[in-house]
């Protein structure tokens, strides 16, 4: 059983598309883990993930720094959290995040999860992302749930 | 209750609405006495920014907290300076989103309250729309219809504003605003925060065509914007190929400003050439500014000597109505309470606008934002 998927994106549309695939595997419940630096592609794939949920295309996945929270109602309802500004699990669950956590149909998408690392649960999914040139990313992902990170690697590199 | 009498500066007693603003949705406490939708008797602001620069941004509970010990007295600092009572007020208005939640849940339960208790209506506003009309402040008559481009931390759209009650979104960031891509340019090159003004000074030393960074959509014939890649693009010129180096050392103090002059070229040209366009494209003869980015002064140059070649008219909001600030909530709340609108005291504040944008059609852009040539 695989442990874990490595996948290099050769440019930002791949790297929406690795979103989106997974965004087809989600189920309520599930948390999205992204890490890595600024303009390594988290919020691409977020945004790759929102389409996988079903979120409608005229609906623009925007970057949460700001606001902290956005909310994308599709199959299921996306809570893209941003972590960037944030200092700890605490601010995070000032955000709601455990409300968010209850809601059987959501699944939540954190950026710089390694800022709040505590509040992530232990079944989440995590990417993370690394540069590699100016357009190519490396993305690694783990999951505690091994039949779904294994389907997660064969629709990123499909059977020729 | 009749139409409260208020003396003007002019000592004539005249018919006048007072209304008094409140506003909270990010890291500033405003408050604010506006009479007619014009008259700014007072403004004001206190501001937190020391509070969150080591974070590096603001930190939603500080905010918070910090809106919490503040409005009682910004509220009665801005009746005193205006020279107003409770009993001279018309009504409240109230930015209502959108914002940080726990920021806007402040001044929207002061607001309530005190529409409870001193028997005053409420008015909710949004605050993007207040800064889409904040130019409406200072001009002899309301300069509508026209395009007005909101520039902010957390937001880059251009409206087509046709009266204070009639605003719609033709165009918007899809994904990071211009005020958080100078935020991270900023954190890149270690500038600190925020990212705006020291940007806008360390650039004057720069070199604006020192590098070619992309101008996302610059020609594209629709409104929309795209800064996360342009953020990208400044990442390798910082770190290099492969991210050889660690940090912005290596290019030394003027290697620093011509980034930062190029990164604001090309952010500015960007936001000038769509706003152009999107007048062109409405048939407007005028442009208004708003939003914190608008105070930068790369940007207002370069508007005032594009819209003089366009031969459009270019409306930009003074310095103290750019940032956030309770003076342009009243004013918009006037025109609001003008045409009747009312909030309930169940008022909820809202992260997002609070008229959303109707759905539109955008089917011509990618479906990724990859990075235009």
């Amino acid at each position: 059983m695989i442990t874990e998927v490595v996948y290099t994106s050769p440019d930002p549309q791949l790297t929406y598309a690795a979103g989106r695939e997974l965004g087809h595997l989600l189920r309520g419940r599930d948390v999205v883990a992204l890490h890595g630096p600024l303009g390594a592609g988290k919020t691409q794939f977020a945004k790759g993930l929102a389409a996988g949920l079903g979120v409608p295309p005229d609906e623009p996945v925007v970057s949460p720094t700001f606001v902290l929270v956005r909310e994308y109602a599709g199959r299921l309802r996306l809570y893209h959290v941003d972590a960037y500004r944030l200092t700890g699990a605490e601010e995070l669950r000032a955000l709601g995040f455990d409300e968010m956590l209850a809601e059987a149909d959501a699944v939540i998408a954190v950026e710089w999860a390694e800022r709040v690392a505590d509040a992530v649960p232990a079944g989440a999914v995590h990417v993370e992302f690394a540069h590699v040139g100016e357009l190519e990313r490396r993305l690694r992902a783990t999951w505690s749930d091994r039949a779904r990170l294994a389907r997660f690697a064969a629709l990123l590199d499909p059977p020729a | 209750m009749g139409e409260q009498q208020v003396t003007d500066a002019g000592g004539e007693r005249s018919p006048s609405t007072v209304i008094l603003g409140i506003e909270s949705s990010c890291d500033e406490t405003s408050a604010a006495v506006v009479v007619d939708g014009r008259d700014v008797r007072s403004n004001i602001v206190s501001s937190q920014v020391d509070l969150h620069a080591r974070y590096g941004g603001i930190v939603p509970e500080i905010a918070s907290r910090a809106h919490i010990e503040r409005i009682g007295p910004v509220i009665e600092e801005a009746l005193a300076v205006a020279g107003v009572g409770w009993s001279d007020l018309k009504a409240l208005a109230v930015t209502a989103g959108p914002g940080l939640v726990g920021s806007l849940l402040v001044g929207v339960t002061a607001a309530k309250t005190l529409a409870l208790t001193r028997g005053l209506p409420l008015v909710a506003v949004d605050h993007i729309e207040a800064h889409a009309t904040s130019a409406a402040l200072v001009t002899d008559r309301p300069p509508w219809p026209a395009v007005a481009l909101v520039v902010s931390g957390g937001h880059t759209s251009l409206y087509l504003v046709r009266d204070f009650d009639d605003i719609e979104l033709v165009g918007q960031t899809v994904d990071d605003a211009a005020g958080e891509a100078f935020d991270k340019v900023a954190a890149i090159l270690e500038l600190g925060y925020p990212g705006g003004p020291v940007i806008d000074r360390v650039a004057r030393d720069g070199n604006p065509r020192a590098f070619r960074f992309p101008r996302p959509w610059i020609d594209a014939p629709h409104a929309d914007f795209s800064f996360s890649g342009l953020k990208t693009a400044v990442l390798y010129r910082v770190y290099g190929p492969g991210q050889k180096y660690g940090s912005a050392a290596h290019l030394g103090p003027q290697g620093v400003a011509d980034v930062a002059a190029s990164f604001q070229a090309a952010l500015v040209e960007t936001l000038v050439a769509k706003t152009v366009a999107a007048a062109r494209r409405a048939r407007v003869a005028d442009v208004v500014v708003g939003g914190g980015v608008a105070a930068n002064s790369a940007l207002r140059a370069a508007l005032q000597a594009a819209c003089d070649a366009a031969g459009l008219r270019l409306h930009l909001t003074p310095l103290k109505y750019c940032t956030d600030n309770a003076a342009m909530i009243a004013a918009l709340g006037y025109h609001h309470y003008r045409r009747g609108a009312r909030a309930a005291l169940d008022l909820e504040p809202r992260a997002g606008l609070l008229r959303p944008a109707p759905c539109r059609a955008r089917n011509a852009r990618p479906a990724a934002d990859a990075r235009p040539a």
